[in-house]
């Protein structure tokens, strides 16, 4: 039994519905009970998406455990399959819908239906969400294509040739409540296409059973995130033969590795070596002299397993930041954290407690973190400049705009917004010039976020302001100063003007608690 | 009962399960911890409804079980005991510690009751250990709170003492006003359950009256009749009408006439239907569809008809306590359909072919029925928001008018600039 206040991953049939939502015509049967539905929130608000999960609870509840489950599994699997008419279809378990081993996926099995059936088995009690979504993803691949695999003659990069075409990539990992992944796969896209490489198949995101079905008319696979894709590639090299590359292209040295990987790899001849140097705009933004300040920055990296090692690579080696902690919480990644952070002279903090990463954030007292949003918020307390990432998903990190991570203008994207927390060069020349003068007062000082300790002084402060009259001829009673105290602080300095402002009109002179109340009542 | 239609529904739900009650009540007892024994959904869910990342720490946590807890009973207990006491170290503060079982706890009959016995022994004058379940098997959304009121009533001491208990969770600013305006009407020994402080226990007895604030209460209420309290029945405070027979029965309950409620809440009354004349008219004539989850759809369909004048497509509801909603029901409209349960698809399908104006459901059905043309109003908001009594039903009707009213707005400014 482990404690947990809060944690960076979810269960893994979480994992799951992220593979079911990112695609078209499936369908998952999930056995779970009343308020496993809270996940599809996930996607409904945090991604803002406009379709509900394609995901069906069967929904049993403590009076069926008695009686017999396996109907009501058979019942929501034919209604489901009959209302949203599938192309394939996963069943699986939550973790209660584990203990009482019903078998749904052997069930739907038995049930006669002509679409493929992937039966999921996602242990919740020793898994995690990224585990579960790979592992789907894996699966569902497994179950499409295992036919082909006796079919099909092995898969070489280099084919492309004898068949007198372009040559043709897959891109494997992207998928909802992934970080960024909507527009890393159109900058991906960009890059390659650029280079005279097409896109065979995107995939989960977007794609569907048919689509997966065509994975193997490529030529070779580019797995874009280890922790969704990494094991679907060796199964497809396994059995097909597809190379596939490992290079993520995060940053400017790794993206120009992954445009070196995939022509190797597919024996293409790479034309534009030195363009390559000025895609972005990262290289020379980090030469300029405003950067100088950026030199030696400690920055404290936590987060998945994919943006760690890229971000350690970029902040080092593209920014020159000093690293002074690197960290996971990623189970699966965490021996090539382990090996990165050895390369740095570090020790990887391997961990799911954020408290434990706010200690460490404490030890190495960071200029700069590079996190999650859960860093985001210990950084905020500690006073730190932060920016965020790595999943776990917030709103916040599904923007509005065009911001990919990867490829050239992923670079971009990087340098403004890990620079931007920090205090500009020329700024901290400026502040620290006039830091005397009267006029300068602390609220000026840049993008710093504050220490927990001022801002609680700050709030003091402006309750008791709050709470003083601010027009001297009327009078607040002890009532109403009570009353007043109870609205939230941030619309207290407004609930206040207009009290006193109805209480004008009104020639009072006195303000007690049902005058605040009449007043709101006026002004709503 | 007037003729309201009943319809019985079952099939795959879109409810929020007890667990989530967590996230008002922690806030109403800041010296409690709410320790559910679960899995990583729990944990996740829980995080999910409540935005932990603003805490430092949360007084609320998962006690997450692993493959080796599932394999021996025995073993589960004793990690059981090494997480609370790891717990108790790390929070010297707290005064009561749930004990929140969860479908996994009950499903492998996780003994919770027993294993709290065992800790008040041992933490007896330090924490005291209590134990509910907030299973999805069991209960729904704000059922949760039924459980952890139902739990600490053994700990009420007795008394012989005549008082109002006001019952249920509210906004602390609602509770101070509802006690002023008792005063006022001459009731002048109230209190509260759950009180704000965990250990600062009413005490009740035979001559203790219960007046309900919340509909999703049915076992606390029992409990408290066993105790001998007597149960006052009536609508619940929301809206005018609502907390204004819900006074007048509280008053009757103390042998005050009448006219001294009508006396004292007039001017509130009038100041607040004004207040609600620029929502009603934005709401007036709409039709309103309910998805059941927070339990208060009942008692908002009665507001939004009576008080607001909307039209009731359906009314749905996680389940249907016919007693404690007698009243509430009396004072819907002719033919109403209340449909307790759900089959989520079945009833987006009735959503789609009643063309609703307004619906009221739940987070993960809104943008959905949003991006198809249909506005919504997450129910959970009335469960974070200040809504109950007669000061807040203005502040009720804007939470239902502002989707329509933002959706003219917006629509007004697309067409321009598609024109």
């Amino acid at each position: 039994m482990e404690l947990t206040l809060w944690t960076y991953e979810g269960p893994p049939h979480v994992g799951a519905m992220r593979i079911a939502s990112s695609m078209r015509d499936l369908h998952y049967i999930l056995h779970a009970p009343q308020g496993d539905t809270y996940a599809d929130l996930l996607f409904t608000m945090i991604e803002r998406r406009g379709k509900r999960p394609p995901v069906t609870y069967t929904t049993f509840q403590a009076r069926d455990l008695g009686g017999d489950t396996a109907e009501l599994v058979k019942r929501n699997i034919s209604e489901s399959v009959e209302r949203f008419k599938p192309k394939a279809l996963l069943v699986g378990e939550s973790c209660t819908a584990e203990l009482i081993q019903d078998q749904p996926g052997a069930l739907a099995k038995g049930m006669g239906f002509d679409i493929p059936i992937v039966n999921l088995e996602l242990p919740a009690y020793s898994k995690k969400e990224n585990w579960g979504a790979s592992e789907t993803f894996y699966q569902l691949i497994r179950t499409l294509l295992k036919e082909a695999v006796n079919e099909t003659n092995k898969i070489s990069p280099k084919r492309w040739k004898e068949l007198g075409r372009r040559p043709k990539v897959n891109l494997l990992g992207p998928t909802l409540l992934g970080f960024r992944c909507r527009d890393d796969v159109i900058e991906i896209q960009r890059i390659l296409s650029e280079q005279g490489i097409d896109t065979n198949v995107i995939s989960p995101l977007n794609s569907s059973p048919d689509d997966i079905k065509r994975l193997i008319d490529a030529d070779l696979n580019i797995c874009l995130y280890l922790e969704i894709a990494e094991a679907s590639c060796e199964w497809l090299k396994r059995n097909f033969g597809m190379e596939y590359t490992t290079t993520v292209p995060i940053g400017i040295e790794n993206t120009i590795n992954f445009i070196n990987e995939v022509h190797t790899k597919l024996d293409l001849p790479l034309t534009n070596k030195e363009e390559l140097e000025n895609k972005s705009k990262l290289p020379w933004y980090s030469k300029s002299v405003d950067s100088n300040y950026l030199t030696g920055k400690r920055v404290f990296i936590f987060g998945d397993g994919t943006h760690v090692i890229a971000a350690a690579q970029i902040a080092k080696e593209e920014l020159g930041f000093e690293v002074v902690g690197l960290g996971t919480y990623s189970r699966e990644m965490a021996r090539k954290v382990r090996g990165v952070a050895k390369d740095l002279n570090l020790e990887a903090l391997i961990t799911n407690n954020y408290l434990e990463v706010e200690d460490a954030i404490k030890k190495t007292s960071p200029e700069l973190v590079l996190g999650t949003q859960m860093e985001r918020h210990s950084a905020k307390r500690l006073g730190i400049p932060c920016a965020v990432i790595s999943t776990p998903m917030h709103v916040q990190d599904v923007p509005a705009r065009y911001s990919p991570q990867m490829g050239w203008e992923g670079a971009n994207v990087i340098f403004d917004d890990w620079v931007h927390p920090l205090m500009m060069g020329l700024e901290e020349h400026l502040i620290d010039m006039f830091k005397h003068d009267f006029e300068f007062v602390d609220g000026h000082q840049s993008h710093l976020g504050h220490t927990a300790v001022n801002s609680q002084e700050n709030e003091d402060i402006s309750k008791n302001q709050n709470i003083e009259p601010s027009i001297n001829e009327i009078i607040w009673t002890e009532s109403g100063k009570a009353e007043l105290t109870k609205v939230p602080f941030f619309v207290r300095g407004k609930v206040k003007t207009n009290t006193e402002k109805y209480a004008l009109s009104k020639g009072l002179v006195e303000i007690n608690d049902e005058t605040l109340y009449d007043a709101k009542a006026f002004f709503s | 009962m007037n003729k309201v239609e009943f319809y019985k529904e079952t099939g795959p739900r879109e409810v929020f399960c007890g667990l989530t009650s967590i996230v008002w009540l922690h806030r109403r007892m800041p010296d409690a911890f709410f320790l559910v024994v679960g899995s990583r959904t729990c944990a996740h869910l829980i995080q999910s409804a409540a935005g932990v990342m603003i805490f430092a720490e949360p007084r609320f946590g998962t006690a997450i079980l692993e493959e080796k807890d599932l394999a021996g009973l025995a073993d589960a207990h004793e990690e059981l005991d090494k997480v609370v006491n790891d717990l108790i170290a790390r929070r010297p503060e707290i005064k009561t510690l749930f004990l929140v079982g969860s479908c996994p706890s009950e499903v492998i009959k996780l003994d919770l009751a027993t294993v709290a016995e065992k800790l008040n022994k041992r933490f007896l004058g330090r924490v005291q250990f209590l134990n509910y379940s907030g299973s999805g098997i069991e209960t729904t959304f704000t059922q949760g709170e039924d459980g952890a009121l139902k739990a600490l009533i053994p700990l009420m001491e007795s008394t012989d003492e005549e008082k109002l208990l006001i019952v249920g969770t509210i906004a602390n600013n609602v509770e101070d006003r509802f006690k002023k305006i008792f005063k006022n009407i001459g009731i002048n020994n109230v209190e509260s359950f759950p009180p704000r402080q965990s250990t600062d226990l009413p005490k009740i007895g035979t001559n203790t009256k219960v007046l309900l604030t919340q509909p999703y209460l049915s076992d606390t209420v029992r409990d408290l009749q066993h105790k001998g309290c007597e149960i006052i029945y009536a609508p619940f405070p929301l809206g005018v009408e609502g907390s204004t027979k819900w006074l007048l029965a509280a008053a009757e309950a103390f042998k005050i006439p009448d006219l001294k409620v009508h006396e004292v809440i007039a001017p509130l009354a009038n100041r607040a239907r004004q207040a609600m004349e620029s929502h009603k008219k934005i709401l007036k004539g709409k039709n309103l569809f309910l998805l059941p989850e927070s339990q208060l759809e009942i008692s908002l369909a009665r507001f939004l008809h009576n008080e607001c004048e909307m039209n009731l497509i359906e009314v749905g509801t996680p389940y249907l306590n016919k007693e404690l909603m007698e009243e509430e029901i009396n004072l819907l409209p002719e033919n109403t359909k209340i449909v307790e349960g759900q089959h989520v698809e079945n009833q987006l399908d009735r959503v789609r072919n009643s063309q609703p104006d307004l619906v009221v459901c739940g987070m993960g059905l809104a943008n959905p029925l949003e991006a198809e043309g249909i506005h919504t109003k997450w129910s959970i908001e009335m469960i974070f928001s200040p809504i109950h009594g007669i000061d807040q039903a203005a502040d009720l009707a804007g939470l239902f008018s502002r989707p329509l009213k933002r959706n003219q707005i917006l629509t007004t400014k697309t067409l321009a600039t598609h024109k």
